[in-house]
């Protein structure tokens, strides 16, 4: 079984394999925002209530619910 | 020769820093053609007076994804700015420079202006722009948009790049950032298909990538034909086989190949210390999980004591006494002396002073909530609240998203609606606007102020932040009938940027302020003065046009008589109630100053005794909230409704939107007075 990014804690790191899926906008969104094959991913914190997630990547902070995080696979 | 530059950067680079720092005061605000997104030019006075500055939507991709892309990108393919100054945030050049290779593509003029070089030095970062210019091929200006630093050189070197370009032809897309497997195919493509398409859109070897790539925009546009379709897909399969990917993740990966690659050669970090950053250390309060939601309450509770508190009824009473004593007084003597026929006098000292008086008194009031919105949006709190809030928002199937426009809907529906473009699904866009109304906006403050300092003299702000959350209990009730009814669909996705927290510019907030106190004033100027002159005269006359002595003779009290009895039930079924809150769609201020006309009270504000010994007879403390609750939730008015009516592009949505928020208003203030009454209230 792949691991997915929804499986890190905070303050864990690891590298993006790839985006699980077929096209579509919240993959090609992802993208866009630099989840791409090979990026350093580092989960930040969890919000209050328990989701979204804050992760860091090439830099700069950015959000995504845990549903989201499942769809990416780590190497 | 009239040159155009545009402005292209991501969302929080300081794009509107560099612009208002090019424009000055030059800047005019307008629209997209075709829809309600802020198209905002200005003239470069600095450098040369026939420059026009163009500020596209702040982006992170030229990719269709959501509406603002897709109108950045047809303004740079269609309109053919001379050159595309792209704006990329020094503190992030890896992800920026993203957009920067989607426009290099585009094979147009290219000036890159790395701004808040200030945070990089600050840092004890390097950056080789040097090196970034032999990678990117075009100039690279370092610049400090906020403290003015390099803003002329770089509009000296677009300048430059125009003049050069004028005389030698654009240069062609740049697509040696790709690897080598891409080019052969996008060379292919643009030698073997292209010339075979009917039309054209941008230049050939960007509709060669484009095509490649899969776009299904540019598809349209070009109505390519299924024959060629299938000879372009067995290239994506070639590179998909040899890649394992699906070729838009081939070209995405290959995009941000390059801009890592150059990102690394050209920034020299300081070794990293294990200190946390002052933006870390606000983060773990401001969204900390015992603290973040209790915080996110005492601001906004902070904020409105503060504009509806001292500070907000001192401005109101300074106001009150220029406009509706020292000028109100003056005018009407000054009337007299001269002679004025009596019909002139009321016109003018109750009709358009009256009128327009109630509502200039919030001026500055409006202005004081804009100024903490703004701060809030600029200072990167507004994206954390988002991040607290989505996991409540999407109980509701909404996303956090929305939560930026439902709080800008605080201040005002019409610029609420739209911003609620950066939703990228359909429908959650449509619920999201449909609840905006109920938000209470800053027009609807004049109500609150004088029913409340009316009949809750004692505890004001209590009140009327009870208003408030009855708004938002409302709209939160209302988003989970709608999305189990006719707004069905699946949960949208959330990806957002979490920028880093800034302390906002003086500049920044003062311009935003001052845009949205002008805005009001101009709208007082124009819709509300001719509807005071109307209602004025509706009041003034009855149906044979003969001067009434009772304003309930009159047209506008018979209408009110024949409406009146809807409002029965709710508590206020007197005629002028019916009449105001008819009036409140032009503006819902209007609400106030038809109270005072038709009360005959000149200086009909919330200071004003005489209005509230007025009410006080007409009215309960019951009645009186039911009422606020009614004005809060009923039908948006007419600017936002126009908004709506854009924004949702069909009527259908537009007359639901305006129905379901009068049903709910009803049903609510019925509610309120009803069980307020079996309860003992008066």
């Amino acid at each position: 079984m792949e691991r997915t990014l929804k499986e890190l804690k905070p303050g864990e790191k690891a590298i993006i394999a790839k985006i699980d899926g077929d096209k579509g906008a919240v993959k090609r969104r992802l993208m866009d925002m630099g989840v791409t094959h090979g990026a350093e991913v580092l989960v930040r914190k969890v919000a209050p209530l328990g989701d979204p997630i804050e992760i860091n990547i090439r830099g700069y902070e950015l959000t995504i619910r845990k549903s989201e995080a499942e769809l990416i696979i780590l190497q | 020769m009239s040159l155009k530059f545009a402005l292209v950067g991501n969302p929080n680079c300081g794009k509107t820093t560099l612009f208002n720092e090019i424009t000055g005061s030059t800047q005019y605000v307008g629209n997209w053609p075709g829809v309600t997104i802020e198209k905002r030019e200005g003239k470069a006075r600095k450098i040369q007076e026939d420059i026009k500055i163009i500020d596209l939507p702040g982006i992170y991709s030229l990719s269709p994804y959501s509406m603002e892309e897709i109108i950045a990108r047809d303004y740079i393919v269609n309109e053919k700015p001379d050159v595309v100054i792209n704006i990329v945030d020094a503190t992030n050049i890896e992800r920026n420079l993203y957009l920067t290779t989607q426009l290099l593509e585009l094979g147009v003029n290219v000036v890159v202006a790395l701004n808040m070089m200030d945070a990089v030095e600050a840092k004890g970062n390097k950056i080789n722009t040097s090196l970034l210019e032999a990678s990117l091929k075009v100039p690279v200006i370092p610049i400090t948009a906020s403290k003015g630093r390099g803003v002329k050189e770089l509009l000296e070197r677009a300048l430059h790049v125009a003049q050069a370009a004028a005389s030698a032809g654009n240069s062609p897309a740049s697509y040696e950032l790709h690897n080598e497997n891409i080019v052969k195919y996008i060379k292919e493509i643009e030698e073997n298909i292209v010339p075979q398409l009917k039309s054209k859109h941008g230049n050939s070897r960007w509709t060669a990538l484009k095509l490649l790539e899969g776009d299904e925009n540019v598809q349209k546009t070009l109505e390519v034909p299924s024959v060629l379709l299938a000879e372009i897909k067995v290239y994506q399969e070639k590179l998909e086989k040899k890649y394992d990917m699906d070729i838009e993740t081939v070209i995405a990966d290959s995009r941000y190949r390059f801009t890592t690659d150059v990102a690394g050669k050209a920034v020299k970090k300081k070794e990293q210390s294990s200190q946390l950053t002052v933006s870390d250390k606000i983060d773990k309060v401001v969204t900390n999980r015992i603290l973040a939601i209790p915080l996110f309450l005492a601001m906004m509770f902070g904020i409105f004591s503060v504009t509806f508190g001292t500070i907000g009824s001192f401005t109101i009473d300074f106001v009150d006494g220029l406009v509706n004593d020292t000028f109100a007084n003056f005018i009407s003597s000054s009337l007299e002396s001269a002679g004025a026929a009596s019909w002139l006098h009321d016109l003018i000292v109750n009709g358009i002073i009256g009128g327009l008086g109630s509502m200039l008194v919030f001026v500055p009031q409006i202005m004081i909530l804009f100024f903490f919105l703004s701060i809030l949006e600029d200072t990167g709190y507004m994206a954390r609240a988002a991040f607290v809030m989505d996991r409540l928002l999407r109980k509701l199937g909404l996303s956090g998203k929305s939560f930026i426009p439902m709080l800008i809907g605080f201040g005002c529906s019409v610029p609420a609606v739209m911003s609620t473009r950066t939703l990228e699904n359909e429908k959650d866009r449509r619920l999201t606007i449909m609840l905006i109304p109920f938000m209470s906006c800053g027009a609807r403050l004049p109500i609150y102020a004088l029913y409340a300092g009316a009949f809750f003299a004692a505890n004001q702000t209590m009140v009327v932040f009870s208003l408030y959350v009855l708004g938002i209990a409302v709209a939160i009730l209302s988003g989970f009938i709608l999305k189990k009814t006719i707004l069905k669909g699946d949960v949208a996705p959330f990806v957002m940027e979490l920028p880093p927290y800034r302390i906002p510019t003086i500049k920044g907030l003062t311009i935003h302020m001052w845009d949205k106190g002008k805005g009001f004033v101009k709208k007082a100027g124009t819709i509300i003065f001719a509807a005071a002159v109307v209602i004025w005269f509706l009041q003034y006359a009855n149906f044979s046009f003969q001067a009434v002595a009772e304003p309930g003779d009159s047209m506008l009290g018979a209408i009110g008589k024949v409406i009146a009895p809807v409002f029965s039930p709710l508590g206020f079924g007197d005629w002028r109630s019916a009449v105001a809150l008819l009036t409140g769609f032009i503006a819902k201020e209007a609400v106030v100053s038809t109270m005072g006309i038709l009360h005959g009270i000149a200086e009909a504000t919330e200071g004003s005794t005489d209005l509230i010994t007025a009410l006080q007879a007409s009215f309960t403390p019951l009645t009186a909230y039911a009422f606020m609750a009614f004005s809060l939730l009923y039908l948006p008015c007419m600017a936002a409704f126009a908004t709506i009516k854009r924004e949702m592009n069909s009527w259908k949505w537009t007359l639901i939107t305006a129905g379901f928020s009068t049903g709910v208003a009803w049903i609510v203030a019925f509610i309120i007075f009803q069980v307020g009454k079996l309860m003992g209230f008066s």
